[in-house]
């Protein structure tokens, strides 16, 4: 599985440049909103900064923007091949999709983060502790991306080209995962309604774990969200093998 | 004048086949305008949420602020739209449709735009335009005849200018491939980092920005509009810089292009 | 040993815009750098010299197979033809232009068909590809109307004219592609691989096609295949290449001659015990009462072996078989001949 995903080395470069280019602009421009207050939803500035860095840091890993490889062989057909295999049909694709986390892993995400750590200071953990549950909070955040991004791909069974879809949910994801604005600096009422939805733990629940903002709290609250969305991205499958639309030639 | 005129014909008629195709899938069409919309809306979300803390973000009140992102959003929406597919040769030589384009009498360039032309792509425009509407509506400018006939001016300068960028970064691809996804840092970055004001970021990447000249898609102009200070200095003469820029750009990027196909049909893939 | 035999060519002056369908290949070289992972971060860089010194001369009206094994620089010749590549050394001229300089003008006057790869528009109608291909050639209306109508006549397309292309079977979409191909009168034809995957009734079609086709329009051909019944049946001349290099240009009867100088005859003996023993012929295979009896054609005539084997043994029943130009060419490639 590994050996789908080794990418050229130049793609690894790619995705560590552009990282480090959007945590810059968004660092920057969240500097400029701190220039006027102390904390904003109880981050300060350093908490803010880190925040972007860090996040930008892992987003390929947890590939957010990413279509799964299923929603191609929905589109053309192919899917029906897999569907005959002895596999258990969501299993294969998350492992497949750990695979890919598993690869991309933290080469990509040093980048960033070590770019932004000369230029502003950030908020590194204190203790091992932390660590230890950033990192299960990644993997975590990895398999709720992972559901969100099945069962969008499994909409393509309906629709004959889910790319909008896709779009749609890669954006929704990312909006209130917290990436373009840190969700606690949503207003009270949007915040709550944020809290409620599976995007926050991709992405802000980790990287409040990393700030050391929140605990094992935060890791339940993921590992309840990933369990709900296998579940669903099964019951979907269900449905759609009860349908299977060939499309192609 | 008459080759230009018939290759016009031309395009048009691949366009029109385009949309037609489009069309087909209907559903998935709707579903990427709607995404698009959705997208745009979020990113002047963002903003504005921004704004629910501060009164004024690096000198820009909101209304201004939002007609810098109206600008940067309108100008980057319609290049993807007329030049997207160029900067995304990478698939098209991965997969070997490239030679398809060489084999036919027209020019590369222009293939690509209007074979690939993706009219849903205009999602990303529906709502930086209305906004731009509003924006030029409350803003508080001195509307000489001047100011207001320099306001097509600009965004079809700023249009072209962010066309050459994707133009540039497509050109990469011929080279090597991951070449441009690196390239597109400038041209994804860019359309970022113009949605907020420019006195945001500090130093040397405020040097960077000039070198590649995004402050000349909406943020000169615009302090020019408005009548606001800015870090560059030439303000002034923003209505007839940024055009003269754009040019340039373009210009570039045209040398670019054909430097690469040269280089790729010399090397194969 | 290349590009020596007794073909007429047409040699292009520069500036005579007539129809000129010569293709001149002079002393071509076409060489890749070709990167490859040594290991786990290493990367060992290789030239490959895809074509070498290549010269070859195809004359008007022509219809030339090239054939060779995979990897041999088929595809690399096709494409400097058209223009996709560019020689490292050497000089191509297709109807008296250099594709490299003049790519728009070259494109004009050759249509290609990629076997592999569809130049058709994939959610239209096949209708309307061939209308867009009449705008981006500037075919003028009455000709490409009369165009069409022949082809869709001779390869019978009305049926499913108004089918998104997407959904054509193989052989319909191929009959497409080869029609789009010519309806903008090209002097020149390339075809890659245009019979792969295609049943045998398309196969024929596409076939009787092309000769109609070259012998009624003067269609210079040049066609790549590994269907070596391809090039039996349509081709007069054959050019095999292989690593790069000509290993033979000339007719299929020539490669015959000079490769595969044997005929066998095939006899069904009365008594399946009966021994041959001939002085000019070999029995190399042996089942019941069949003979395969192989002599070479320059010691002896089918009608001295029929007439040494009558005079020891009864037969039956005779055949006379040519080599198979597949064992042939198999052979050729093996044993990397230049002669």
């Amino acid at each position: 599985m590994f050996q789908r995903f080794s990418t050229y080395r130049g793609a690894t470069v790619a995705g560590a440049v552009i990282g480090t280019t959007f945590g810059f602009l968004r660092a920057y421009v969240l500097v400029a909103v701190y220039r006027h207050h102390e904390t904003i939803g109880s981050f300060d500035a350093v908490d803010a900064v880190t925040f972007t860095f860090v996040s930008q840091g892992f987003l390929p890993t947890i590939g957010i923007w990413g279509r799964l490889e299923l929603s191609d062989r929905i589109r053309s057909g192919d899917v029906a091949t897999d569907l005959y295999r002895p596999l258990h049909f969501q299993s294969y694709w998350l492992a497949q999709d750990l695979g890919r986390f598993a690869f991309e892993g933290l080469a990509r995400g040093m980048v960033p983060v070590a770019a932004g750590a000369l230029a502003f200071s950030l908020r590194f953990p204190t203790g091992r502790g932390t660590w230890a549950l950033f990192a299960i909070a990644l993997v975590l955040a990895e398999v709720v991306s992972f559901g969100l991004r099945y069962l969008v791909a499994l909409i393509g069974f309906w629709v004959l080209d889910n790319r909008g879809f896709v779009q749609f949910g890669g954006f929704l994801t990312q909006f209130f995962g917290g990436v373009i604005v840190p969700v606690s600096f949503f207003p009270a009422g949007l915040e709550g309604a944020c809290r409620l939805l599976p995007f926050q733990a991709v992405v802000q629940l980790p990287v409040e774990v990393f700030l050391g903002r929140q605990g094992a709290g935060a890791l339940a609250l993921q590992a309840v969200w990933a369990a709900a969305l296998l579940v669903a991205g099964n019951a979907l499958a269900a449905r759609a093998m009860h349908k299977v639309v060939v499309q192609g030639g | 004048m008459g080759e230009v005129v018939a290759r016009a014909a031309i395009y048009r008629r691949l366009v029109g086949a385009r949309v037609r195709a489009e069309f087909q899938y209907r559903v998935s069409f709707a579903a990427t305008v709607v995404s698009q919309c959705a997208a745009t809306v979020l990113d002047m979300v963002a903003i504005v949420v921004l704004f629910t803390h501060v009164p004024v973000l690096a000198g820009w009140t909101l209304p201004e602020a939002l007609f810098l992102y109206a600008t940067s959003a309108v100008c980057f929406g319609l290049s993807d739209v007329l030049v997207g597919p160029a900067g995304k040769v990478n698939w098209f030589i991965k997969f070997g449709w490239f030679d398809r384009v060489l084999i036919r009498p027209l020019g590369t360039l222009g293939q690509l735009a209007c074979d690939e032309f993706a009219l849903r792509r205009i999602g990303k425009l529906i709502q930086p335009l209305v906004v731009l509407a509003i924006a030029l509506a409350t803003v508080p400018v001195d509307w000489t005849p001047l100011r207001v006939a320099a306001v097509p001016v600009l965004i079809a300068s700023g249009t072209a200018l962010f066309g050459g960028l994707w133009v540039l970064a497509g050109s990469a691809s011929f080279w090597t491939l991951e070449s441009q996804e690196v390239a597109h840092t400038f041209t994804y970055g860019g359309s970022y980092l113009t949605q907020y004001p420019l006195d945001v970021v500090s130093g040397w990447l405020r040097r960077v920005v000039v070198v590649v000249p995004l402050a000349f898609v909406n943020y000169l102009p615009a302090a020019w509009l408005l009548g606001k200070p800015e870090f560059v200095g030439v303000g002034r003469w923003a209505p007839v810089l940024s055009p003269l820029v754009a040019g340039c750009v373009v210009a570039l990027a045209g040398l670019s292009w054909r430097t690469g196909v040269r280089h790729y049909r010399s090397t194969g893939s | 040993m290349s590009g020596e035999h007794g073909v007429r060519a047409t040699q292009a002056g520069h500036g005579v815009r007539a129809t000129q369908a010569a293709i001149v290949l002079e002393d071509v070289t076409k060489e890749f750098v070709v990167r490859r992972r040594v290991g786990r971060v290493r990367r060992e860089r290789t030239v490959v010299r895809a074509v070498e010194s290549l010269s070859l001369t195809i004359g008007e009206g022509e219809m030339v197979g090239y054939i060779g094994p995979n990897g041999a620089g088929k595809s690399t010749t096709i494409k400097m033809l058209t223009g996709i590549l560019v020689p490292a050394r050497g000089t191509v001229r297709v109807g008296g232009l250099d594709p490299q300089r003049h790519r728009i003008a070259t494109t004009r006057r050759v249509g290609v068909v990629f076997g592999q790869r569809s130049q058709l528009w994939w959610d239209l109608p096949l209708r309307d590809s061939f209308d867009l291909l009449r705008w981006v050639y500037r075919v003028a209306a009455e000709r490409h109307r009369a165009n069409l109508a022949a082809f869709v006549d001779l390869l019978d397309l009305g049926p499913f004219l108004d089918t998104p292309v997407r959904q054509l079977s193989l052989g319909q979409r191929m009959r497409g592609e080869i029609t789009a191909a010519l309806l903008h009168d090209p002097a020149m034809l390339y075809l890659d691989e245009p019979t792969i995957g295609l049943d045998v009734m398309s196969k024929a079609r596409v076939r009787d096609f092309l000769t109609a086709v070259n012998r009624d329009r003067g269609t210079t051909v040049v066609l790549t295949t590994h269907d070596l019944d391809d090039v039996e049946q349509l081709c007069s001349r054959l050019v095999v290449i292989d690593r790069g290099r000509i290993l033979h240009d000339g007719t299929v009867a020539e490669v015959r001659a000079r490769f595969a100088p044997y005929r066998t005859l095939v006899v069904d003996l009365v008594d399946e015990r009966a021994r041959l023993a001939l002085p000019n012929a070999v029995v190399v295979r042996s089942e019941g009462r069949r003979r395969w009896v192989r002599f070479h054609r320059d010691e002896a005539s089918a009608a001295q072996v029929v007439a040494a084997i009558v005079a020891v043994a009864d037969i039956v029943d005779l055949s006379v078989e040519e080599p198979d130009i597949e064992e042939v060419v198999r052979d050729m490639y093996l044993a990397g001949a230049t002669a």
